[in-house]
């Protein structure tokens, strides 16, 4: 059973054992509007917490992505490279960003669950 | 002022209405002692359109224009008949005096045209898909160069010694401070073997062709040496013309083609405005600078066009933008778009024969006389002369005499003691018979 | 993630059609004009040229093998395309233009008529220098007219545009802290800041710094003089601001970069508010291009081409790039190589092939003269007097951040006066369209929400100034009353209805290709 949290940059994160799949919010996806491209890291690549990790564009906004927790890159979402649409479609399911491994539970702990991300969605 | 609309009664009706009683007063937070008075200010008043063109005619007679004398130069910029109608369509208030057209429904007009200048360049350049234009040809090698840094995340370009002098000095100004740049040898009339300088940090090796003597450079295996090593060939060309008769850089393998577009309707305009013209291959695409037209449909189902992929643009990614630049050569495209669009396939053909068959015709004449070489064994309508005296002073003797012979290599590269001889002739369809018999008449005399 | 940028809607909205469609599919003079490419026939062209014997002994064995794929036009259907496609576009000429931070005012027509003038046009960037006097000349002229107008010593004229000016700005400081042996990699620019100032202070190969805004629209001159420090190479600053306000702490902020040992770049887009008036040198300023397409009316041309002369402090005027002119005895001379820089010059490098955007400096050149000193000092207090009357005018029915004015050459509004309308920003600007004009610059600058910056230059009269102030504040109430009608998928009278540009970025077409692709022969 996966559990997901969410960051205040508006990436969420699952985390299943130390695999982690990573996307940005529903809120996120609203506020950029019609995604047009997406460009996912490659699988092997390794980021920190933090650090950049995709880019998200729609026509009149870029922005990068960040990983809510450190890991190594399996596998980024081949699929939204041909349908970047899926990212406003199901932005927290098949609109997924990419996938990390080796994932320390400590950096998914600090992050806010969705109760809190939801009140600091509020606050802005 | 005939420019200035508003009348004494307008200007205290309209203060009034701000509820201040002077201009003064609107420029509240600018600090006084920084406010200069008139008389600061060594220069002339107000002046009505002919006390002005008075003045301005007076001057530009000062110099010689090329139209007015034989006239041989090239070497980047080069002089071509362009037909009345490029003019008069470019000067329309709809195209001179509309901005970059981010209202899509109301500047259909330049978004078309810039669409179809695209579809122009790349396919001159026989690449897949070309920007709606960069400054000239030189900031459009340089902009080159760092997109192959981008792609390659590699830091070395090498330039040819063939590639003009200018463009190389530019490159390695702006790319040499985000990456190493290394000019290959200068070795006119002939190719350098550039192929040796390849290494694995090798970004791109950058050829112009023809090159800046005129010769003509095969692309091809340094396009497979380049890839072997992962690396890309950005090829350069000044005179594109040129590509109306030889084979497109995109035909041997170039990565990205970078071109000044100065020949197609924009004139010599002493230097600029002059327009870049930047192709590339389709999956380089998001790493392209400068803008893009794209089509799409409107509300209605109508075909239409946008300006599009702008996320690589500066206005939107800030520091992360792929260029600095923001804006594209705009009038200096149309003028290039309707001269193509003139001309057409049988027109370009026959342009470019014609400045073929003369520029070889006086080649031949010019070799002719004694003492002096043809440097260059392939040219488009440019060639290098190898003269008995330094080529600055032949320049300047027939300049004396009205007649404009070329650019000596040495205005170009001055340290290089072994180009002092070199004279780059250009010549195009605007040359006539007696121009060239002026030409070789005097050359003949200046190195008898 | 980063959300640096206001995404905004870019629906199409409904269409509502009621007239009769017209059999040709034209509408009276609109007419729909097809890619050059679908026209023509084979073997057609529009220029008679000459057909000539050639042989291919020299061509390198490179003669090209296959067409270009160009269409062949006669004259009249090319000169019939473009006049179509010109009527598609809105224009200075045709309509008052208040795109903000760009400057839209007259072209007049003298600076066409002279830059087409054979002994500046038709001249060689490298024909004998003895034979180009009179457009050295020229160049010389306008350089005084800058150097004058901005109370600066020197001034660097190759740049082809303003984002090229201000590169040539910050490697020109780039080599004068070199020069100091120092070394300094850091740029701080305004959150208000044009785009390109960060971008160009990256390809700089700068590190970004951004400097707040404060409540009122200014740049936080404490939050500024707490970055500075021995790494701060320069601050970019645009003034008056994108927001259309003088910084008032101007020389205070220039003073403490002075202070620090770093330089103050200034963005001189806004130049045109205080021309003749104000010198940016007195005000501190090392280094500032001018955009010539919009203080001094050279034509925007639908985006180009532009020109960007920088002038420079006297702490910067040695690295200036080459070339440099100058004038020796009874002649001027054009130095194109490092060691023949005279004076001490130091230039950094070069910033493109040749000396600049000679067709723009004729054009400006003609500007100024016409103008005068009075006339440019006029023409900027017409600006600042226009777009207050707007503010003023407007501000009781749209939303001003910044309070009551003054402002400079544009007024900024916000659209809080939309809240709760359900019209956006986008809607209000397309629904102008509907109305004759131009939208307004809009979600620029971002420090404003939903942005509407105007900027009515000074080439309005009153009476298209009280007409424009009339249909916004009908457009206004009648938003705010509820009366959105007009606003839901404009515009509906222009050539094209909202432009799908989610799937012009989706799936890009950037150029047009046969229907059928013909095999390769190969």
């Amino acid at each position: 059973m996966s559990e997901v949290r969410y960051t205040d940059q508006h990436e969420w994160v699952s985390l299943d054992g130390d695999t982690a799949t990573v996307g940005i919010t529903r809120h996120a996806a609203e506020q950029l509007g019609d995604v047009v491209f997406v460009e996912v890291p490659e699988a092997g690549r390794k980021v920190g917490a933090g650090g950049e990790a995709a880019v998200v564009e729609s026509v009149k906004a870029a922005s990068d992505v960040y990983a809510p927790v450190g890991g190594e890159v399996t596998e980024g979402n081949a699929a939204l490279a041909d349908e970047p649409a899926k990212v406003n479609a199901d932005p927290e399911g098949a609109g997924w960003f990419f996938k990390l491994k080796g994932v320390n539970r400590a950096e998914f702990d600090k992050l806010m669950t969705k109760a809190q991300y939801d009140e600091f969605v509020k606050g802005l | 002022m005939r420019y200035l609309p508003l009348t004494k009664d307008d200007r205290a009706a309209m203060l009034n209405r701000i509820g201040v009683d002077s201009i003064d007063r609107l420029f509240r937070d600018v600090p006084h002692s920084a406010v200069v008075a008139r008389s600061v200010f060594d220069l002339p008043d107000t002046q009505g359109e002919l006390a002005v063109e008075r003045q301005l005619t007076k001057m530009a007679s000062k110099s010689s224009a090329a139209g007015s004398l034989p006239f041989f130069c090239g070497a980047g910029a080069y002089r071509h008949h362009v037909p009345s109608a490029v003019d008069h369509l470019i000067q329309r208030s709809e195209f001179l005096t509309s901005y970059t057209p981010y209202q899509p429904e109301i500047a259909q007009g330049t978004l078309q045209y810039l669409f179809e200048f695209q579809t122009q360049v790349a396919l001159l350049a026989g690449m897949e898909v070309a920007n709606a234009s960069l400054y000239d040809g030189s900031t459009a090698t340089c902009e080159a160069v760092l997109m192959a840094q981008r792609i390659t995340k590699r830091p070395k370009a090498i330039l040819s010694g063939g590639l003009h002098p200018h463009y190389a000095e530019t490159v390695e100004t702006v790319a040499g401070l985000s990456g190493t740049v290394t000019r290959a040898p200068v070795t006119p009339g002939k190719a350098e073997d550039i192929i040796a300088l390849i290494d694995d940090q090798t970004a791109c090796v950058v050829v112009q062709s023809p090159d800046v003597f005129g010769l003509i450079r095969n692309l091809k295996p340094i396009a497979d040496a380049a890839h072997a090593k992962g690396a890309l060939l950005i090829a350069v060309v000044t005179e594109i013309v040129s590509l109306g008769l030889i084979e497109p850089p995109g035909a041997q393998g170039a990565d990205i083609v970078a071109a000044e577009g100065q020949s197609l309707g924009v004139g010599l305009n002493f230097g600029g405005p002059y327009v870049g013209l930047f192709a590339t291959r389709e999956k380089y695409l998001r790493n392209m600078p400068g803008r893009l037209a794209g089509e799409t449909t409107d509300a209605a189902g109508k075909r239409g066009y946008v300006l599009t992929l702008s996320t690589r643009e500066q206005h939107i990614r800030r520091e992360k933008a792929t260029s600095n630049i923001c804006t594209n050569s705009g009038l200096c495209c149309l003028a290039f778009t309707i001269h193509l669009s003139l001309l057409g396939e049988e027109g370009l053909l026959r342009l470019a024969r014609a400045n073929h068959a003369r520029a070889s015709a006086l080649a031949d004449r010019l070799a002719d006389i004694k003492g002096v070489d043809l440097v260059t064994p392939s040219f488009f309508n440019e060639f290098t002369l190898k003269l008995p005296k330094t080529a600055a002073s032949v320049v300047d003797a027939l300049a004396e005499k009205g007649i404009v012979a070329g650019v000596p290599a040495s205005r170009l590269l001055p340290h290089d003691r072994d180009v002092r001889d070199l004279l780059i002739v250009a010549a195009t369809e605007t040359n006539t018979d007696e121009d060239c018999d002026a030409l070789v008449h005097a050359l003949s005399g200046a190195v008898a | 993630m980063t959300m640096n940028n206001q995404g905004r809607p870019t629906a199409s909205g409904s269409v509502n059609e009621n007239e009769m469609p017209t059999i040709s599919g034209d509408r009276g003079l609109q007419h729909e004009v097809s890619l050059i490419f679908e026209l023509g026939r084979p073997g057609m062209t529009g220029v008679d040229i000459p057909e000539v014997q050639m042989s291919d002994a020299r061509l390198g064995g490179l003669r090209r093998k296959r067409p270009v794929g160009l269409p062949g036009l006669s004259e009249p259907e090319v000169i019939r395309h473009f006049v179509r496609l010109s009527q598609l576009n809105y224009s200075i000429d045709a309509g008052l233009y208040p795109l903000g931070s760009c400057t839209m005012k007259h072209n007049p027509r003298l600076n066409e008529k002279m830059a087409r003038l054979p002994g500046f046009a038709d001249v060689h960037p490298l024909a004998p220098q003895q034979t180009v006097q009179g457009a050295y000349e020229a160049i010389s002229e306008l350089m005084k007219w800058l150097t004058t107008l901005t109370g600066m010593p020197a001034v660097a004229m190759s740049p082809k545009a303003g984002a090229h000016g201000e590169l040539c700005g910050l490697l020109t400081i780039r080599a004068a802290i070199e020069a100091r042996g120092e070394k300094r990699n850091r740029i701080l620019v305004p959150s208000s800041a044009h785009g390109t100032n960060p971008a160009t202070a990256a390809v700089a190969g700068f590190i970004v710094d951004e400097v707040p805004a404060t409540e009122d629209g200014h740049v936080d001159a404490d939050a500024l003089e707490a970055k500075l420090g021995p790494d701060v190479a320069a601050i970019m600053l645009t003034n008056p601001n994108t927001c259309g306000l003088f910084e008032p702490r101007i020389k205070e902020m220039a003073d403490a970069v002075h202070r620090a040992g770093a330089y103050f770049y200034c963005d001189g887009a806004n130049f045109n508010a205080i021309a003749g008036r104000v010198r940016p040198g007195d005000l501190g300023v090392d280094a500032m291009h001018i955009n010539l397409h919009k203080t001094f009316s050279t034509p925007h041309g639908g985006g180009g081409p532009g020109a960007g002369p920088v002038v420079l402090s006297e702490r910067l005027a040695a690295y200036a790039p080459l070339p440099l002119l100058v004038h020796d005895g009874n002649e001027f001379r054009m130095i194109e190589h490092t060691d023949e820089a005279t004076d001490g010059a130091k230039p950094f490098g070069r910033m493109c092939a040749f000396h600049g955007q000679m067709g723009m400096f004729s054009r400006a050149l003609t500007y100024m003269m016409s103008h005068g000193a009075d006339g440019i000092r006029q023409a900027s207090e017409d600006a600042v007097l226009s777009a207050n009357y707007i503010l003023a005018s407007l501000k009781d029915v749209m939303s001003a951040p910044f309070g009551e004015g003054p402002c400079m050459h544009e007024a900024l509004f916000d659209d809080s006066f939309l809240e709760g309308t359900g019209v956006t920003t986008l809607d209000f600007a397309k629904a102008m369209i509907d109305e004759g004009y131009h939208p307004m610059t809009m979600y620029f600058p971002l420090v404003v929400h939903g942005a509407m910056l105007i900027e009515p230059t000074e080439s309005e009269s009153k009476e298209s100034l009280d007409r424009f102030i009339h249909v916004l504040r009908t457009m206004a109430l009648e938003a705010k009353a509820g009366q959105t009608a007009r606003f839901e998928g404009a515009p509906r009278l222009a050539p094209r209805r909202r432009l799908d540009e989610t799937a012009a970025a989706r799936k890009p077409i950037l150029r047009w290709k046969p229907k059928a692709l013909p095999q390769a022969a190969e």
